[in-house]
């Protein structure tokens, strides 16, 4: 889990264009440099390549949750309609199994989007009064590269060299960002 | 400052890489958002909509929508006090105008889930600037649909009983046999899943309100409902993954609703409700008639709210051609119906079609033909499809003709049954009317509140297709 308080010093580059800050978080990765995170005002496709982030395991929870829905959907119908009471409704089996299907699908969806979006939420620590901070601009059309200055190795000549090439505007150092 | 030639040529690698990480850019294609506009500009022309105070054009329509919302609210309040004998049905004919203006809502529904998740699947990307309100729509017409049935209960405020909760009955559990209950299950789930949708598209987007307004009260709104969003990428990169998740979920909710909307009529035995056909039909008719309401609003408001570069007239030629196609089908599965009920061979299969087409409603089931199935085929001519008063004309055409398709798949079906002593007619009563009233008021209503409140375009998916035609 990373942790902003574990991190030391970052140094944060802002760019204008998402193709700067894409070859600039490959190149800045590529030439050793810990890319903290990135931060965009809207999904850059080629981002998560480019910083070497694996995919996300969310549509695994979204699958699991989904299958627990069925499972409960069809557990609940069988054992409610055939075995707890069950009511002769026009004369159809107890265990009507395919009149089961409809309900057993909706729980499934249900039951998958909803603990999907609670999970992303947690995992993401989104909530209700979130203090968490936000560059200047991020939301409106700055692209920002966050490196980690992770030892005394990190060469802030070479990453303001790497930056410039990219065409960024302005390269920041601090204690703390977000 | 050196740079040696192996960095530059790796940075011109990444640079090619990024190019093929990106097939949809092409020099073919024209731009989706007019006006060459920057980043910058996109967020400050959305967002300059919800700061000023509302002009006088948005109160008179909220003022309206406010006076045939509280038509609707004295309707059902006198249904609820007095007993649905308030309506005009009777023995033959036991539903009539609710569930009309039931499925007509829920169908209305149905195009912002496909404009949002089934467009998404496909990656269209012309739905980005019509998507946000599509879904508005959807919440806002599937609560009004919700309202009918739970009214016409009688008793709204034991609604909670078609829930399976272990109950001091016995427990005596509902009937899972019932597509009455899917209904209940399909439309609840459709609510929750379009519900937190919308919300997760909206959160960067209300990052972007929060980082913006000068208002007090908004910001503390924004800044609570957007979590603490920072646009960082791990966070875009998860939020993708859940968006894309909850849009192949919605896909075949969307299309299980008015798939078991339709069951409720097919599973019966009732000539004109007894056929297979019903399933693919509803959709199509859904879609249909949710596409006519998307470009009857988005008309309006990209008028009203000057956002003509946003919602071009290419959108709506796209929205037209969805609405020619899926009117097609409904076309389709009016001749088909009729076919096979002569083929059929049953004396009252074949009653039901003449009675429909040459009986009483046969005014009806014409304003239902004429304006679904014939005036949709206008949208064969370009001339037509780019016109923007002639698509506003048509759309309100076609939101009739599926209101009264609905209308007349219920009521000619019911008035006259299998015994001629039972045949009787059915008019509406004033509070009829006025919960139909009511309706539209809660939808314009709810509307022009999220119009004030939200940004009306995805601000962030809109950014995404600025290089649409640029490379």
């Amino acid at each position: 889990m990373r942790n902003i308080e574990s991190a030391k010093r970052f140094t944060a580059a802002f760019f204008e264009r998402e193709e700067d800050l894409i070859a600039g978080a490959a190149e800045a990765r590529q030439a050793g440099f810990e890319v903290y995170d990135v931060y965009t005002p809207f999904p850059v496709h080629g981002m998560d390549r480019a910083v070497a982030l694996p995919p996300s395991r969310l549509t695994w929870i979204a699958f699991l949750a989904g299958a627990l829905g069925l499972v409960f959907g069809l557990t609940l119908q069988v054992w409610t309609s055939a075995y707890d009471w069950p009511l002769n409704v026009g004369g159809k089996p107890f265990n009507s199994f395919p009149l089961f299907i409809p309900v057993t699908f909706e729980l499934t969806v249900l039951f998958s989007g909803l603990i999907a979006i609670g999970v992303l939420f947690a995992r993401n620590r989104m909530w209700l009064f979130s203090k968490r901070k936000v560059f200047e601009r991020v939301t409106d059309d700055r692209f920002v590269l966050v490196l980690r200055q992770s030892d005394a190795s990190f060469d802030i000549e070479k990453a303001g060299r790497l930056f410039a090439r990219h065409n960024a505007i302005s390269v920041v150092e601090g204690d703390q960002f977000v | 400052m050196a740079v040696s030639a192996r960095e530059v040529n790796e940075t011109e690698q990444h640079r090619a890489s990024f190019e093929i990480a990106h097939p949809v850019y092409s020099k073919l294609r024209s731009p989706l958002i007019l006006g060459h506009k920057s980043h910058a500009e996109v967020t400050r022309d959305i967002c300059q909509l919800l700061d000023p105070k509302p002009g006088r054009g948005w109160w008179i329509s909220l003022s309206i929508s406010l006076v045939l919302l509280i038509i609707g609210v004295v309707a059902t309040v006198h249904t609820v006090m007095t007993g649905i004998g308030t309506w005009g049905l009777n023995r033959t004919v036991g539903w009539a105008f609710d569930i009309t203006n039931f499925v007509f809502w829920i169908g209305i529904g149905h195009a912002g889930t496909f404009i949002s998740a089934i467009l998404f699947l496909f990656n269209q990307k012309w739905r980005t600037s019509v998507n946000r309100s599509a879904e508005a729509m959807t919440l806002i017409a599937v609560m009004c649909a919700g309202l009918f049935p739970i009214i016409h209960m009688g008793r709204p405020w034991l609604f909670y009983w078609v829930l399976p909760y272990p109950n001091t009955r016995g427990t005596l559990w509902v009937n899972f046999r019932s597509p009455l209950l899917w209904d209940f299950f399909a439309i609840s789930t459709y609510f929750t899943i379009s519900a937190v949708f919308w919300y997760l598209g909206l959160v960067p987007d209300l990052a972007t309100a929060r980082d913006r307004t000068k208002s007090k009260l908004r910001q503390t709104l924004y800044r609570v409902m957007s979590l603490g969003w920072n646009g960082s990428n791990r966070t875009w990169s998860r939020y993708e993954t859940v968006y894309t998740v909850l849009a192949a979920l919605a896909t075949p909710l969307v299309i299980s609703v008015h798939s078991i909307v339709s069951f409720d009529f097919a599973t019966s035995l009732i000539p004109g409700w007894h056929s297979t056909i019903f399933p693919p039909y509803f959709v199509a008719g859904a879609v249909f008639s949710g596409f006519a309401m998307v470009m009857t609003l988005m008309i309006l408001v990209r008028r009203l709210m000057h956002l003509e570069d946003y919602i071009t007239p290419q959108h709506l030629e796209n929205m037209c051609k969805v609405a020619l196609l899926t009117g097609s089908i409904v076309g389709l599965a009016y001749v088909t119906e009729i076919f096979i009920g002569f083929y059929s061979g049953n004396p009252n299969e074949i009653f039901l079609i003449i009675n429909r087409g040459l009986g009483p409603y046969a005014w009806a089931y014409w304003i239902m033909f004429g304006c679904n199935a014939l005036v949709s085929q206008l949208f064969w001519f370009k001339k037509l499809r780019t016109s923007i008063p002639a698509i506003f004309v048509i759309s309100i055409l076609i939101n009739v003709g599926m209101w009264f398709e609905r209308f007349v798949i219920i009521v000619t079906s019911l008035h006259r049954d299998f015994l001629p002593s039972s045949w009787a007619m059915y008019t509406p009563t004033i509070t009829e009317v006025g919960l139909l009233v009511g309706s539209f008021g809660l939808f314009f209503t709810c509307f022009l509140i999220f119009l004030r409140l939200f940004p009306v375009i995805s601000i962030n998916e809109v950014k995404g297709v600025l290089g649409y035609a640029k490379h």
